[in-house]
């Protein structure tokens, strides 16, 4: 009788029996398939996790020997000579601080413009497009065009230039946001407000805008962690320096870039420092990321 | 009542001051987005531009030629294209199975109190800058390569006709293969999230009808999750493609840097984004070389451009 179990031959109805079997046998079948595609999704859960762990193990286990008071104290001089990051790490500031001052207000007005002025309307839907393109473009490529708009007319690289890339990449990350979370306000808070009579802006500014702040907020703080790291738009714009610079119309300095110098020399207090810079920035790009969480999660 | 407010329409304009603040505002609103097209157009623009002489001085034979020559002024952007195109296909190769894997996972397998701890630690991956990728690359993953994964590939498929020759050649840890796999590791958050985003789309009566008729976990997802989200599932992959088409920092440390194509995936090369971002310290201002480089700014920007574009066509929310 179990020879001629098999699916598949036979009509399963025809034998109760049989059928019964050939059911069970299947459902056996289904259920194995079932656990084998659960357990291989855990597996690549596992390892995009292990991932994660292991450039964070990394950082810190390479970051961490090589932290210490001189790298926020001193800048950074010649190998052997006990050079810090003081200048990459202000003018990292500066440059992040400076192109998120320039990018977030314009994203703030593009994001209203496409949720309060232009929700459906033919060119609200092409900006709308544009920006989300914008968003994912390659950030080598704003790094060039900065370049040839800032850089080569002016005869020079300068820190200015290197906000202004900066700026670029903000206006997007911000423009998503603040468009998403004015949406997310009910359309009744604004009737209200226009009932009372307020003018159209008014509501925008003084009501939609707070109800939306976290978020709004959320979006700002997501766009300084993502520039903070970019390294790419700076090498053509502010290009790095390695004295002590705070002029924006001079080449500035910044963390990524010289990670980027400092890790594939040959020297050894070089790399250490650039292991020491890729902590801190990943730090700070991973604290402000989970800030971002946070500020959302008090919008309740 | 409601449909009462709703039907009237908001009083447009007030007294006089408030006119004028409404059409300020309203202008400043309506520039500001403007201004978004004016940067893409100039984007465009600038980097047509500046590539206009090295357009002009090979014609469209750049595309292919694959000699990269400072010395003789001869310039071509062949093997960048190629670079470019082989690591990112490769690195989607990659990932997307393990992506899929993650969104699925998040969505419908995990207990519900894991879901969020997994989920965020997946987007702290998409946070990471590529430099760190990059670093990572070259002090852990390139050791690796060169003393295991490499020898391993070619003992075990090396001899193999065909495909054998993709694994053969010195294994120095770099190259193209270990750029992909970099590649694929930072793709990877963006992919699953928006997967799992895409997931979560699906209105979950159909998935418990399913349920309800005895269909497993993996039949849910077979026959009514991906049948549903296929369009979007795809933007999704897109988006990731655009991403690794473009990527610099991570790609620059791992890849070799040179502009041979070599049949071998343990062959050193370059993409488009590696090659500018080191010849271009190297390049005066008005020179070919740099004008070949914007050249290879604005190809990369028109194919990253259109893969984008798909991506968000894809990625559009579904009309209900």
């Amino acid at each position: 009788m179990s020879a001629t179990m098999r699916p598949g031959v036979g009509p399963p109805g025809a034998d109760p029996v049989r059928g019964a079997r050939v059911a069970a046998l299947l459902s056996r079948r289904r259920q194995r398939l079932d656990r084998l595609v659960r357990l291989l999704c855990v597996v690549a859960t596992v390892i995009g996790l292990a991932f994660l762990a292991s450039i964070l193990f990394t950082l810190f286990w390479r970051g961490v020997g090589a932290l210490g008071l001189h790298v926020f104290t001193r800048v950074t001089l010649p190998p052997g000579s006990h050079g810090g990051l003081l200048n990459a790490i202000v003018g990292s500031l500066v440059q992040t601080l400076l192109g998120t001052a320039i990018g977030a207000p314009i994203g703030l007005m593009v994001g209203t413009y496409l949720a309060e002025y232009a929700r459906s309307s033919p060119l609200g839907t092409v900006v709308r497009f544009v920006s989300d393109v914008l968003l994912s473009a390659p950030s080598i490529l704003v790094g060039l065009f900065v370049y040839t708009i800032l850089v080569e007319p002016f005869g020079g690289f300068s820190g200015i230039a290197g906000c202004v890339a900066l700026a670029v990449i903000v206006v997007p990350i911000v423009v998503r946001t603040t468009e998403d979370m004015l949406q997310l306000i009910p359309t009744e808070l604004r009737e209200a407000a226009a009932a009372l009579g307020a003018p159209k802006w008014r509501v925008i500014v003084l009501i939609c805008y707070r109800a939306a702040l976290y978020g709004i907020a959320t979006g700002v703080l997501l766009a300084v962690a993502r520039v903070a790291g970019e390294t790419a738009p700076l090498l053509f714009t502010s290009l790095g320096n390695l004295n002590w610079s705070l002029s924006l119309t001079q080449p500035m300095s910044s963390l990524p870039v010289t990670i980027y110098q400092y890790a594939g020399s040959a020297f050894d207090d070089w790399v250490d420092l650039a292991w020491a810079g890729a902590l801190l920035i990943t730090l700070g790009v991973l604290a402000l990321n989970i800030a971002a969480r946070v500020v959302l999660r008090a919008r309740r | 009542m409601s449909d009462a407010a709703a039907a009237a329409p908001l009083p447009s304009a007030g007294p006089r001051p408030a006119a004028f603040g409404d059409r300020l505002f309203g202008s400043l609103a309506t520039a500001a987005g403007v201004l978004v097209l004016v940067l893409l157009g100039a984007i465009i623009v600038s980097l047509f531009i500046g590539g206009l002489p090295s357009f002009r001085a090979f014609g469209l034979p750049f595309l292919t030629d694959t000699d990269w020559d400072p010395v003789q002024n001869v310039f071509g952007a062949g093997v960048p294209i190629f670079g470019t195109l082989v690591t990112s296909v490769l690195a989607l190769l990659l990932a997307v199975p393990l992506a899929f894997g993650i969104a699925f996972y998040l969505t419908e397998i995990a207990p519900v109190w894991l879901r969020g701890p997994v989920g965020t630690a997946v987007e702290l991956l998409a946070g990471v800058p590529s430099i760190i990728y990059g670093m990572w690359g070259f002090f852990v993953i390139v050791p690796v390569m060169g003393d295991d994964v490499q020898p391993f590939l070619t003992d075990w498929l090396g001899d193999l006709p065909g495909v054998g020759m993709l694994f053969q050649g010195a294994p120095f840890g770099t190259g193209i293969l270990t750029a992909a796999l970099i590649l694929a590791v930072m793709i990877l958050p963006f992919i699953a999230a928006t997967m799992r985003d895409v997931f979560n789309t699906v209105p979950p009566m159909f998935k418990e009808s399913a349920y309800g008729v005895g269909c497993t976990t993996w039949e849910v997802m077979r026959s009514i999750v991906i049948p549903y989200t296929r369009a979007s599932v795809v933007g999704g992959i897109m988006l990731g493609l655009g991403r690794a088409l473009g990527e610099t920092m991570a790609v620059t440390f791992v890849i070799g840097n040179t502009n041979r194509i070599t049949t071998s995936l343990f062959g050193p090369g370059n993409t488009i984004a590696s090659i500018v971002a080191l010849e271009f310290p190297e390049s005066q201002a008005g020179t070919l070389k740099l004008s070949s480089l914007l050249a290879l700014g604005f190809i990369l920007f028109v194919i990253s451009f259109i893969v984008l574009a798909i991506s968000r066509l894809l990625l559009r929310p579904r009309p209900t």
